[in-house]
């Protein structure tokens, strides 16, 4: 993609910055010389790393120039907060971890975000981070922050490199980390001494440190109870969270599920790993989840929670929380396991190799017929909706209902955070697992234009160049990250990004509408420039759109544009999102109106 | 794709308007709500016992390997998810490159059970546990106190089985090991004194006879060094 060979290898000293430090004094001119930094790349090269996302900076240029003459791809994005959040998107599409390089101080800060929003969402990434040499730590060197402290709390685990000989193992390691058990970020802060300094050692193979590649199996004797516990329920009910579809465990799942006919809801980042066009699917729970999801939680007698940690926008009040279910929890953290809601019948073990268990030990399907025909029920009564009056604006579902219509099965949507974000996830049809993608845990605004570069890129390195990428974007969110439609630009990605402009940050009005009589403190956004135009400016396609009739015209031609293109769409400002659990309520006592809260 | 409504390419209008309008639908309050119920620990509360965890105190033992920062990591781990914590020590073990983390906790059942959980998540930590029975436990403490009457700070030294440090006209400093309950009658004895500064190193443990102190630890013996399982 980007930065491609075509000059013979030099560097200088390093000193790019002219106010930094001297700790540059190691040539690393000759070819034939081995650095630390080469060893990172080899250690990368055998893990099986395609693509990176970063932004250069002195303390992390050895670690560049050795990515000179690699076979990883680079993509360099406008700001460090974009490469964490593509690189975090780039994982999620394919399954492998993400990849992303910052230098020290502001780089490595700018990444913070991303990696906590990473860590929140269990997605597998290597973070590299320079830092200056290790003669100035801890001396408020140019450019120093501490990245180990700064990110201790918000990585699955960070380690500073010590020395050239050993740091490919380190990154080797960190990489097989990230990925093993419960996926998370990994970070290695890499000093410039470390990455600078001559080696001879090729990096061993990198296996993950030992403890963290737990047995997939969850105890059979504990499987076995769980399944006659299942057997026995009336009102039996699938959870299926973001874990499935990490231990890629929806063929598992959907097998699962279907064997034995138990109706299916899932978390807000279980999306995709059952199909929400049959019948047995409940769609999504939680605080903007469908009114029946929310109906089942709420009165089933047995709860199959797969992968999922059970978050406050999940459960709502934990008291009134599935409050009569047996609950059988999958996860292959034990940590999670009893955190917020008891299990009665705990399974540690990978979501798929345990749903396969259950599947083989369950024996006879729950006699649930009439749990299903309520299920059905729920959702003739409750069904997501929304009213289009002729003198209206547009609605912003009616949007992402005309995405979904003109796109195929396999588009990946990618979001920001907002009234869009639960729009994008409540009227579109979700039916493959890694096609939603999203900022759940951490809830960042403006993941989603970075997201939507970090996947177009993961789809073309799958060789699946046909597949759409549509970004969902609020205005608020679009401004916070939008210069990354700079990377789309010039490397010519095929992403569309729909930006539901209602001038407002409209979750936070809906709140002050809601709970603050209405105040709207710093929540207008009338100020807002013109985005197609700044689309133009940037050199992609810039669409805007007011009425109905040009919403299917517009959406065609971004999609048919082969390139990036923005559509604005001014959308109803007073739109509200519905369903909604109050924070902390009864799951089942969701408000389909405004009047309701 | 299949959405739910019929937002066709030729930009009709959805059918959405057709969908149950939220006033033909049962209000919150109008819908069925089960009778059950969960606790704060996400507990099934039994309607006929309701069950409520009291705290209690546990001491659990962590082998850590003794990379930098293991300190900073679990304290971090404790601070962050806000357990109730009296005491952290830290020391060498019989194998080079291992320490001995001893953390007493005031915490429910499940949050002693979190605690370790959540230990045992990190990296460094090759095994954690609850002491089990009744712990060795011993604290170090230095006290200074007033020496306006040396001789009655001396008996009560002696009675504790303390040491005397340093004495000077004015202040005398004061050891005294022990378990916690040993400790604090000591203190009690030393307050007539006039206690001026106090230093204590928090309670340290180790599993009584055979028993391992951290799961899976092998007790060695004399030049033999504890080792473990993994
Ligand atoms: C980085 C960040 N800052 C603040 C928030 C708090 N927040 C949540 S939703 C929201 C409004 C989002 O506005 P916009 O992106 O325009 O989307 P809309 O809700 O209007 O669809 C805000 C400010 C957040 N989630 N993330």
């Amino acid at each position: 993609m980007s930065d491609t060979a075509a000059q013979p290898r030099e560097d200088p000293d390093g000193s790019e910055e002219p106010t930094e430090g001297s700790g540059d004094a190691a040539d690393t001119g000759a070819e034939t010389v081995s650095t630390g930094a080469d060893s990172v790349v080899t250690a990368l090269e055998a893990a099986g790393a395609e693509t990176a996302f970063g932004v250069q900076g002195g303390a992390i240029m050895p670690v560049y120039d050795a990515l000179y003459t690699s076979s990883i791809t680079h993509v360099t994005m406008a700001h460090e907060q974009g490469a964490v959040h593509a690189a975090d998107a780039y994982g999620v599409v394919t399954g492998d971890p993400g990849l992303c390089l910052a230098t020290s101080g502001p780089g490595a800060t700018n990444l913070v975000t991303g990696i906590a929003d990473a860590d929140m969402d269990s997605d597998a990434m290597l973070a590299l981070t320079g830092q200056v040499p290790t003669e100035f730590v801890g001396n408020d060197a140019f450019q120093e922050t501490d990245t180990i402290g700064v990110t201790r709390p918000i990585t699955k685990h960070n380690y500073f490199a010590s020395g050239a000989d050993t740091v490919g193992d380190t990154v080797g390691e960190a990489f097989e980390l990230s990925r093993s058990g419960r996926p998370g970020p990994t970070l290695v802060d890499l000093p410039k001494d470390v990455t600078q300094d001559e080696t001879d050692r090729t990096p061993g193979t990198a296996t993950p440190p030992p403890g963290s590649d737990p047995d997939p199996n969850a105890d059979p004797d504990a499987v076995e109870e769980a399944a006659r516990a299942i057997e026995a329920a009336e009102r039996p009910l699938c959870l299926f969270g973001g874990g499935v579809i990490k231990a890629d465990a929806s063929d598992a799942a959907r097998t699962f599920a279907r064997t034995y006919d138990i109706p299916v809801t899932t978390t807000m980042p279980g999306i995709g790993s059952f199909p929400e066009d049959e019948d047995l699917c409940l769609s999504w729970a939680g605080m903007h989840g469908t009114g029946y999801a929310n109906m089942a939680i709420t009165h089933t007698d047995c709860l199959i929670a797969v992968g999922t940690r059970f978050d406050d926008r999940l459960t709502g009040g934990i008291d009134t929380f599935a409050p009569e279910a047996e609950v059988v929890h999958v996860d292959i953290d034990p940590a999670e396991i009893s955190k917020n809601v008891h299990a009665d019948y705990p399974l540690i073990g990978d979501a798929g190799h345990v749903l396969d268990q259950l599947t083989a030990a369950v024996r006879e399907a729950p006699d649930a017929s009439a749990w299903r025909e309520q299920c059905a029920e729920w959702k003739e009564t409750y069904p997501l909706t929304y009213t289009t009056p002729e003198d209206e604006p547009l609605k912003p579902q009616f949007v992402v209902e005309a995405f979904d219509e003109a796109t195929d099965d396999d588009t990946i949507v990618t979001t920001g955070v907002g009234q869009h974000q639960m729009w994008a996830s409540q009227f579109w049809t979700y039916t493959e697992p890694r096609t939603w993608v999203s900022s759940h845990g951490l809830g960042t605004m403006g993941y989603g234009v970075p997201a939507a570069v970090g996947a177009r890129v993961a789809a073309d390195t799958m060789g699946e160049p046909d597949r759409d990428v549509v970004c969902f974007d609020g205005d608020g969110s679009f401004l916070m990250t939008m210069q990354e439609l700079s990377v789309a630009v010039r490397e010519e990605m095929d992403v569309t990004i729909a930006v539901l402009n209602n001038e407002y940050i409209g979750m936070v009005r809906q709140w002050q509408d809601a709970f603050y009589e209405g105040r709207h403190m710093a929540s207008d956004y009338t100020w807002m420039p013109e985005f197609d135009k700044l689309a133009e400016a940037f050199g992609a396609l810039g669409l805007r759109v007011d009425d109905y009739d040009e919403v299917a015209p517009a959406v065609e031609e971004a999609l048919d544009y082969d390139g990036p293109a923005v559509i604005d769409f001014h959308v109803d400002p007073e739109e509200n999102v519905l369903p909604m659990v109050p924070s902390g309520g009864a799951n089942g006592q969701f408000a389909t109106a405004e009047d309701q809260l | 794709m299949s959405g739910d409504s019929a937002a066709s390419e030729t930009g009709a209008r959805p059918d959405a308007d057709a969908r149950p309008a939220p006033d033909e639908q049962p209000a919150p309050e109008e819908r069925p709500h089960p009778e059950g119920r969960r606790n704060l620990e996400g507990i099934r509360i039994d309607p006929v016992v309701e069950a409520e965890h009291e705290s209690r105190r546990a001491v659990i033992s962590a082998l850590v390997e003794d990379e930098p920062g293991v300190l900073a990591r679990v304290s971090g781990l404790v601070s962050r998810r806000q357990f109730n914590i009296e005491s952290l020590t830290v020391g060498p073990t019989t194998v080079d490159g291992h320490s001995r983390i001893t953390m007493v906790v005031e915490e429910t059942d499940p949050g002693i059970d979190q605690i370790e959980k959540q230990m045992a998540k990190l990296k460094p930590v090759i095994s954690v546990g609850e002491v089990a029975g009744n712990a060795v436990t011993a604290e170090l403490v230095l006290l200074k106190v007033q020496a306006d009457d040396p001789a009655a700070v001396h008996a009560v030294t002696e009675m504790y089985d303390g040491r005397t440090l340093d004495a000077g006209p004015r202040t005398i400093t004061v050891q005294l090991t022990g378990d916690e309950a040993r400790i604090d009658d000591a203190l009690d004895a030393f307050r007539q004194f006039g206690i001026i500064e106090i230093a204590r190193t928090g309670q340290t443990a180790l599993a009584r006879g055979d028993t391992p102190t951290a799961p899976g630890e092998k007790p060695g013996t004399a030049g033999e060094p504890t080792t473990h399982d993994d």
